[in-house]
């Protein structure tokens, strides 16, 4: 048997536990099916829990508030009150809606949300499905939610979810153009569509297997495509960008109550108002997840060889630690975005997709592939870099400028100084 | 320097986020029925009526019940009849002084158009009943508390009151009925 690597471990037992199955190989498949779904299925909605209950935490501490605090110590218990008290709601079906539509509208959205996740790599050796295309996968299976959603505004029969779904139609399929382009300019980079090899190629090797533990540790992270001019600009726009494609604050149009009722969820009670819930937070992580994977170096992170073991590429601390602690984090930006930006006009959200994100989505191609081209000294971008990060910046402002509607004259008062 | 007016924003929701750990005055919020009550000496939600002697309420009652209060109570619901005595003459106090709190406003124009100091403003809150017709129809014996009280309440209002009525018991020496009497 190899040597016991701890961010191997999970792994290294589920290949010991399917050894069992190998005179029936049918069976084998299978388990091994389950064992690679269940925790997802297992994991994500609890950390949908968590993910509530620091939001109305962090939202109530932002505005001076204590939040939930009654049930459990610090309220933690709050997101099981929430789950009996929806389960226990009546499920109100509108008498003229489309059923068979407002049946599955959540189920269409809730399957999606979890299959993508399915092709993040959790860690190495640790991804429910290794497919050689996982980005376009995620992208593909990811759109469907907006099917979902108009389903669920249309068969409701109501003009507040009709108007939500269709403002969902319009803010996803806009903000999709900037998400997918921000990422392309990784796949050019990496020249793979697969996950895998995106994290792979955030990773120095030579450092990560030379024996300082300094270098070790900063083999990890260096990498990161954050840290280039194309990979800081993509990563903002794709988080801009993912704001939107999963409806949060402040591109939430599709829902926004103070205009809407509740958009799409006007006429959705019970069990299937929380099954749209927990599907918009699990679609949150996955694209948080796809966001760490291709910017942030998906599970790497500040590690260091174990020191009994010779494996070169061992690690100490296992991979999905940083995994879920960087997607953790970019979910407690989005809760603070939430807590600090008001909602954007419609007309605003469109032109910001259309005329500010997906300009500058194309010229960080460019910028991407200039990055690629220019010469190195050493290995080192020292063209690359500098010159990247001067026209993404010029590029910022130009366009932001060139957005800016005509000044309007400062407004006179006569009567009040 | 584009956008940095949303950067200033976060740096505003994040202050407050983390001053609330560490400034009392960033996390107001009060634990009501376990921690204290706010009531200070600005509260004012439901009228009562002020007496004089402790050992005499009804006797040393300010109210002389003339009415202008339950005339200007905008959702009128004061309710008062005067007694008589046993010539049929009136006796300048009320017999029944009703205020029905679950109509109430807290307005304080009752206390402000009372020309005989006897209606004030109190900062009691936990009235809370399991009667919602009775137990909100305030009566005469529950509204009537003494000055000591108005004093402890609001002690700068209820000084301010008293120095009123001395000054105006000193100059206009025969009047045949004082409020107080
Ligand atoms: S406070 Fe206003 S509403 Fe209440 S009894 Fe006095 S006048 Fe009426
Ligand atoms: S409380 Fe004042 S205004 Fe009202 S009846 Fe009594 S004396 Fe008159």
């Amino acid at each position: 048997m190899t040597p016991i690597n701890p961010d191997q471990l999970i792994v290294q037992l589920t290949q010991w536990a399917l050894s069992f199955l190998d005179s029936y190989p049918l069976v084998a498949v299978l388990v091994a099916i389950l064992l690679s779904t269940v925790p997802l299925i297992a994991v994500f909605p609890g950390c949908f829990a968590i993910t509530t209950w620091l939001e109305r935490k962090g939202l109530a501490r932002i505005q001076n508030r204590i939040g939930p605090n009654r049930t459990g110590p610090l309220g933690i218990l709050q997101p099981a009150a929430d789950g009996i008290k929806m389960l226990l709601k009546e499920d109100i079906v509108p008498k003229t809606s489309d059923r068979l539509a407002h049946f599955l509208a959540p189920v269409v959205l809730m399957v999606p949300a979890f299959t993508i996740l399915s092709v993040l790599p959790f860690n190495r050796n640790m991804i429910p499905a290794a497919v050689d295309t996982g980005v376009i996968l995620f992208f593909a299976l990811g759109s469907v939610s907006t099917l979902a959603v108009f389903m669920a505004g249309w068969s409701s029969r109501n003009k507040y979810s009709l108007l939500g779904g269709m403002r969902a139609i319009a803010q996803m399929v806009s903000y999709e153009l900037p998400l997918v382009l921000s990422g392309v300019t990784v796949i050019m980079m990496t020249g793979s569509l697969d996950t895998t090899k995106i994290v792979a190629q955030q990773q120095l090797s030579e450092w990560i297997q030379s024996s300082n533990a300094g270098l070790q540790c900063l083999g990890q992270i260096i990498g990161w495509n954050v840290f280039t001019p194309w990979g800081f600009a993509g990563f903002l726009i794709f988080f801009v960008a993912s704001l939107a494609e999963i409806n949060r604050c402040p591109f939430d149009l599709p829902e926004a109550d103070s205009e809407i009722v509740a958009g799409h969820l006007t006429e959705y009670s019970g069990f299937k108002y929380a099954l749209f819930f927990m599907s918009e937070y699990v679609s949150a992580f996955a694209i948080n997840g796809l966001s760490t994977t291709l910017f942030l170096g998906g599970w790497s992170g500040p590690n260091i060889r174990p020191p009994w073991s010779d494996d070169p590429n061992a690690l100490l601390i296992p991979g999905f630690v940083w995994f879920f602690a960087k997607m953790f984090a970019l979910m407690l930006v989005m809760i603070w975005i939430r807590g600090t930006l008001p909602r954007l006009r419609v007309d605003h959200l469109m032109g910001f997709a259309w005329k500010f994100l997906l300009p500058l989505a194309i010229m960080n191609i460019f910028v991407g592939g200039f990055y690629y081209y220019a010469p190195r000294w050493h290995g080192i971008p020292v063209v690359g870099w500098p010159i990247g990060f001067l026209v993404m910046y010029l590029s910022y402002e130009c366009i932001g400028r060139l957005n800016r509607g005509p000044k309007t004259a400062q407004r006179v008062y006569h009567y009040a100084s | 320097m584009l956008g940095i007016g949303i950067l200033k924003g976060m740096v505003v929701t994040a202050k407050n986020f983390f001053g609330s750990f560490v400034n009392k005055r960033l996390l107001p919020t009060i634990q009501y029925p376990e921690a204290g009550n706010s009531v200070t000496l600005f509260s004012r939600n439901i009228p009562f009526l002020v007496y004089d002697n402790d050992e005499d309420p009804l006797g040393t009652m300010r109210c002389v019940a003339c009415k202008i209060c339950e005339k200007e109570c905008p959702p009128q619901c004061i309710y008062i009849v005067m007694e008589k005595d046993a010539n049929g003459k009136p006796a300048k106090r009320p017999k029944v002084f009703d205020i029905d709190i679950s109509v109430c406003m807290g307005c304080q124009i009752c206390v402000e158009v009372c020309p005989f100091e006897s209606i004030k403003m109190d900062s009691t809150f936990e009235l809370s009943t399991p009667d919602r017709f009775e137990g909100l129809l305030l009566k005469r014996e529950h509204l009537l508390k003494s000055n000591t009280y108005f004093h402890k309440i609001h002690p700068d209002e209820a000084q301010e009151v008293d120095d009123r009525l001395a000054a105006k018991q000193k100059k206009p020496a025969p009047t045949p009925s004082t409020p107080a009497a």
